[in-house]
């Protein structure tokens, strides 16, 4: 079982390395919309690729008003 | 025509297989422009077809395969129509695309639809009348309609009810949430599931497979095993007419329209 802190720090690697970004430029608080620079549409992207790496799925709904790393790791953790 | 280039999409004819491909920015929505070349393609698709044994849809726009109705071009055109021309209007629309969805449901070849991202809406139901989809692991399926105040037009519901159980039906709908590639072959919506950028080789695979079988006995047993749910594809034009004269409609296409983010897409 990952710890939550696993969760967030997994979830970090992958966003730098989908949306090819230095993962030092990116911090839990960050609001991944504006440090990411990306769209809804890429944000769904995100999710797939959360999805598969977690083996989970999330519901678009629960992503709603959700747009730092650390909340998502929250909502990603309580499906493990 | 074995070929033709158009401005928002284009097929050709190769050794017995068409591929339809979509390409049209930014992600292959579908308004008046795109149905009146889906209409020539189903014209042509009578005169190809006895030389062909499969049909394979596809999207060349990075995006995905289809975000569905192109929802800006249907609020600006019903914009300062009498609420009952813009439901003749819509009604106009709809039937001619279920002519289309129709002809290619029941064409007398093997259709397979290969998608990526975003395959949304009316896109979802351009996949669903294929054969088969098979999907990119990146593609995502949803109805997102009900946020318009609206259920799918082009003839989701029936579709969705005559290939998957009804609890899917109702989870995809009522909720409006997207499932992946993988949760859309665990539902038996998908058949195959590839790698990222690998759906239009795989469906070329398929199709090169499907060419080895007698053309005659592939049409007896799709014809079989897939019917055309004609009597509830009416009622669906139906349903949607009707909510489509509610207020709530004209706000949700407003809200979608005015949306400052380049593609709001999220349910």
């Amino acid at each position: 079982m990952r710890t939550a802190d696993q969760t967030l720090d997994e979830i970090l690697n992958l966003a730098a390395a989908h949306f090819k970004v230095s993962r030092e430029k990116l911090t839990p608080d960050d609001d991944f919309f504006k440090t990411l620079g990306i769209d809804s549409l890429q944000a769904l992207d995100l999710l797939t690729k959360l999805e598969h790496h977690f083996h989970v799925e999330l519901p678009d709904y629960e992503m709603q008003g959700v747009s730092d790393f650390r909340t998502l790791a929250e909502r990603i953790q309580s499906r493990l | 025509m074995s070929s033709f280039q158009g401005k928002a999409l284009s097929w050709e004819m190769k050794a017995g297989v068409i591929e339809l491909a979509l390409h049209r920015d930014p992600c292959n929505e579908i308004g008046s422009l795109t149905l009146e070349e889906l209409e020539q393609f189903t014209e042509a698709l009578e005169k190809l077809q006895s030389d062909a044994h499969a049909l394979i849809l596809y999207s060349t726009q990075k995006a995905g395969f289809c975000a569905g109705a192109d929802l800006r071009e249907l609020y600006h055109r019903s914009q300062g129509m009498a609420k009952n021309d813009a439901v003749a209007g819509i009604r106009e629309f709809l039937e001619r695309i279920h002519r289309v969805m129709n002809a290619i449901d029941a064409a007398p070849l093997t259709t397979i639809a290969a998608v990526h991202g975003v395959t949304f809406g009316g896109g979802f139901e351009l996949a669903l009348v294929s054969d088969l989809i098979i999907a990119d692991k990146m593609a995502r399926f949803c109805f997102p309609e009900l946020r318009l105040g609206l259920v799918p037009g082009f003839g989701g519901i029936p579709r969705l009810k005559r290939d998957l159980g009804n609890g899917v039906v109702r989870d995809l709908l009522l909720t409006g949430r997207s499932f992946n590639s993988t949760k859309a072959q665990q539902v038996g919506l998908v058949s195959q599931v590839v790698g990222e950028g690998e759906a239009l080789r795989a469906a070329r695979a398929t199709a090169a497979q499907l060419g080895k079988f007698d053309r005659r006995t592939a049409i007896a047993a799709k014809q079989f095993i897939k019917p055309i749910p004609y009597d509830e594809l009416r009622k669906e034009i139906d349903i949607f007419c009707e909510l489509f004269a509610h207020p709530a409609v004209e706000v949700g296409l407003r809200k979608f329209v005015e949306s400052t983010d380049a593609q709001p897409y999220l349910p």
